[in-house]
């Protein structure tokens, strides 16, 4: 690890000191960091460690408690996006701020304040002046809902760089990309880099900052504890710096031994709340003690496809059939009734699976308190369920009747997986079972899926991260555009292969269903 | 590249959202709004020349001076009570029943529908009879809205408010129309009640503060300890989370919001039955708004919701004692009034949010 020297040129970005709190939780906490031009800076750090927090001060949207901001070497007070637009940082968020029924090119000059009453009628000329300077390929008289998720991106990207922005932040620009679309992007990072752009990209994926950046900051629980050169360093240590300690970064992968069906899903078909076939025509089967991995760019059906599992969204056509019994049509109650025992991990855990302003103990209730005859809830056992769930799984909470909503991100996802684990589940359902959680509980959260697994669960894992998949899963099966273009075998597949099953690149060779059926 | 330097100044303050406060907290906060509304009060008495000490000290004796006075501060809180305890399941579902004033109205047309015709009853039948009539003329009234709410997702707020005024009017047309009374020599009115169907007293006031006392348990336990209150609660939370758990959520909202609505009609059988021994236009007369106020204020604990239904009479009752002895306008009373609640509804809002002055930051 290399401590940086600053240079005398004047830097880009640099702030110096930043705090920032809310309520009593300390985001940010003294916080020094540079960028130069023509710099990529990876900022590092895992969830909760107050990466957004801090470009989120850059962008206007949060105001610093205390501190200073220095934008080419003159000291700022940003209060708005409109001021932090107007120094010249641009942001691009997770989540794309676009409007969905306009043009690309709408949607690019939209907001940016230019002279005269009518609209530029040469804004398509500087747009393609943009788009060449910097490699991007844009239709702009494309509308934004029928773009792809990497065309929404590279729009953010030119509307930021149309207002004359010259440092670019990025938060998490990967996660919704397939590998192929990463490594577009990378060259469109690049490009910008040697126009003399400064850069921060803000991730958790250690091998993209060993591949893009040129210095690393890393946060840790709001301080920058950090600063190495890539060159100098690597995962390895990186990881130290980041989590706090040495950690084995391998999943386990038990081998069961049963061989029952538990899930044939036939033809399925689902549509949305609005009426889009979201699921079209998919087929696959679910055996006791293996994990299905179910991989694909976010919006191609995982969430419509779980929730019709459980009973939760109407099917349209087709059969989920569990030991030859039909399920289609069933309400989530009768599921149960039928002594199914079926679990199901949303992706909105707080907002689907749990009550938020309720404790533990009501919590744990929640699928078992209409038992009994009684007009009455009884507590006990759920007390006692839920203080047992604590000492087993290290959930961190002031009391077990602390509202489920002030816990961090982690030990919520413990409560709802305890809760279902503690069901005895014979299918068990995950939805992003690790976004937003530290590497600590992840690897809590995977131990437990095997745990489930060596039990003989059958256990749908729908993921992101397909390294993770590629080694917890044994099969993984891959939609795109609400199909399955593929079901692999976990020890055969490459990140790149499945990449291209994502896009369904495939197809057009005339091979898209390779190891359907193992 | 040319950017501007010009920068906006820094506004004033900004408003920043509080971490969670603890119950004592809360408390201590809601105290404070008291004592501050108290002193808004104050500096308002002072400004139309009186002595806020003996303005105050007047309102208070005047809500319990006399067994009269009592007695009438005890019958403006028994339906503000039983109003607000009927509110309370539907907004603890986020259900935004507005529609109080109309359930209490319709609960008082049905009851009056036996004090009028079946006026031979035994007298414990007909009362009996007149409450279940207010129970299901006002669970009616709110089942309508919960059902279009369930089936086409209509906006409840509008749907219970415009409720309201069709109640008001069925009122105006049993009036002038059908339940006219031919005694009453052409002015437009519903007769008396006969004694059979009058509420019975029960120390010197009419029984409904022993059913609204009743309820008030009945509901705190219900909400707290049964699974419908539980199911309640979820609904309220989260209706996905409510449909992962495999409630059936349309069947919850209609059942809870027939209870809101008639626990509402039975704050309009009271009075009906109880204070005016009969129906008129002025029969609920604002309470199901204010009984809103009572309820949030109390934080939908139907204990907490009896002690502010008391605060609140006493105020009320107190005020015209006031206005009387000193000889004010009625208007100063109504001012007044608004003045406290503001200042303890505004007071609310720093339960939740907290000021930030700007700050002088060195370059």
């Amino acid at each position: 690890m290399a401590s940086v020297k600053m240079k005398k040129e004047a830097m880009a970005i640099e702030l110096k000191q930043i705090t920032k709190t809310f309520g009593s939780v300390v985001a940010n906490n003294n916080i020094d960091l540079s960028v130069k031009q023509g710099e990529i800076l990876a900022l590092l750090g895992e969830n909760g460690s107050g990466k957004t927090t801090l470009m989120n001060m850059l962008s206007g949207i949060y105001k610093p408690d205390s501190g200073s901001i220095f934008i080419n070497g003159l000291s700022v007070s940003i209060n708005s996006p409109e001021d932090s637009i107007r120094q010249g940082v641009g942001m691009i968020h997770q989540h794309f701020k676009l409007v969905e029924a306009l043009t690309a090119a709408d949607n690019i000059i939209l907001g940016a304040k230019e002279k005269g009453f009518f609209l530029n009628k040469s804004r398509a000329e500087k747009i393609s002046e943009i788009s060449k300077r910097f490699g991007l390929e844009i239709d702009s008289e494309k509308k934004i809902y029928q773009m792809s998720v990497s065309e929404k991106q590279t729009v953010e990207i030119i509307k930021v760089l149309y207002r004359q922005a010259d440092i670019l932040i990025l938060d998490e620009p990967t996660a919704v990309l397939t590998p192929q679309e990463t490594q577009k992007l990378f060259e469109i990072l690049r490009r910008m880099k040697a126009e003399g752009c400064a850069v921060i990209i803000i991730t958790h994926k250690l091998n993209e900052v060993l591949e893009i950046s040129d210095r690393v900051t890393i946060l840790r629980k709001g301080e920058s504890v950090a600063t190495v050169n890539t060159s100098e360093t690597s995962a390895k240590e990186l990881t130290e710096i980041m989590v706090g300690r040495p950690i084995e970064l391998s999943i386990d992968h038990p081998e069961t031994n049963f061989d029952e069906n538990l899930l044939e899903i036939h033809h399925l078909t689902v549509c949305d709340e609005e009426g889009f076939e979201m699921v079209k025509d998919i087929s696959f089967d679910l055996n006791r003690g293996e994990i299905l991995g179910v991989a694909g760019v976010a919006g191609s059906g995982q969430k419509e496809l779980c929730e019709a599992l459980a009973g939760l969204l109407p099917v349209k056509q087709g059969a989920i059939l569990y030991h030859k019994e039909n399920l289609v049509g069933k309400s989530p109650s009768e599921i149960i009734k039928m002594g199914i025992s079926m679990s199901f991990i949303p992706e909105d855990r707080l907002g689907m699976g749990l009550a938020a302003s309720m404790g533990m103990v009501d919590n744990m209730l929640l699928k078992t308190y209409h038992e009994g005859k009684s007009p009455f809830v009884s507590k006990k056992a759920a007390r006692e369920l839920s203080k047992r769930l604590v000492q087993q799984l290290q959930i961190v909470t002031p009391s077990v009747d602390t509202p489920v909503r002030r816990l961090s991100g982690g030990n919520v996802q413990k409560v709802l997986l305890g809760r279902e684990i503690e069901s005895q589940p014979n299918v068990l359902i995950t939805a992003y079972a690790v976004r937003g959680l530290d590497i600590n509980s992840s690897y809590t959260i995977y131990d437990l899926i095997n745990e489930q697994k060596q039990k003989g669960v059958g256990v749908l894992f729908i993921g992101e991260d397909l390294d993770v998949m590629l080694e917890l899963c044994d099969r993984i099966m891959v939609l795109c555009n609400g199909k399955v273009t593929g079901i692999v075998n976990a020890k055969d597949a490459t990140k790149e292969k499945l990449g291209l099953l994502m896009t369904d690149a495939l197809e057009k060779e005339g091979d898209p269903h390779n190891g359907t059926k193992h | 590249m040319e950017r501007s330097i010009r920068m906006k100044k820094e506004p004033l303050f900004h408003v920043v959202k509080k971490a969670e406060v603890s119950y004592g907290k809360t408390v201590m906060l809601s105290l404070l709004a008291v004592v501050i509304a108290i002193i808004a009060g104050g500096i308002f008495i002072l400004a139309i020349g009186q002595n806020p000490f003996e303005i105050y000290a007047s309102i208070v004796q005047g809500a319990w001076r006399s067994k009269i006075a009592a007695k009438g501060t005890i019958k403006i809180a028994i339906p503000l009570l039983i109003a607000a305890l009927g509110i309370t399941p539907a907004f603890q579902m986020r259900f935004w029943n507005i529609g109080a004033e109309g359930q209490i109205i319709m609960g008082g047309i049905f009851a009056t529908y036996f004090a009028l015709f079946l006026t031979g009853l035994p007298h414990w039948l007909l009362l009996i009879l007149m409450f279940l009539a207010g129970a299901v003329g006002g669970g009616l009234w709110g089942l309508i809205p919960a059902y279009f709410k369930t089936k086409y997702g209509t906006n409840e707020t509008l749907f219970t408010l415009m409720m309201n005024y069709i109640a008001l009017y069925m009122i105006k047309y049993l009036t002038e129309g059908p339940w006219r009374d031919p005694a009453s020599s052409g002015f437009p009115k519903i007769a008396s009640f006969v004694p059979n169907a009058r509420l019975d007293q029960i120390f010197g006031v009419h029984a409904g503060w022993l059913i609204g006392l009743i309820l008030a348990v009945v509901m705190f336990i219900y909400l707290k300890f049964s699974k419908q209150g539980y199911e309640i609660s979820v609904v309220g939370e989260s209706t996905n989370t409510a449909r992962y758990a495999g409630m059936n959520v349309k069947k919850i909202v209609i059942r809870t919001m027939f209870l809101s609505g008639a626990i509402c009609g039975i704050a309009g059988m009271c009075q009906v039955s109880g204070a005016a021994y009969t129906l008129g236009e002025g029969i609920a007369g604002g309470v199901g708004f204010t009984a809103i106020i009572v309820a949030w204020l109390a934080k939908l604990n139907p204990i907490i919701i009896l002690i502010v239904t008391v605060l609140f009479s006493m105020l009320d009752k107190g005020c015209s004692v006031m206005q009387s002895d000193f000889g004010l306008s009625p208007a100063v009373s109504s001012i007044l009034q608004g003045i406290i609640l503001f200042s303890i509804l505004a007071l609310d809002f720093f339960n939740r949010y907290r000021i930030v002055l700007r700050q002088r930051r060195k370059a």
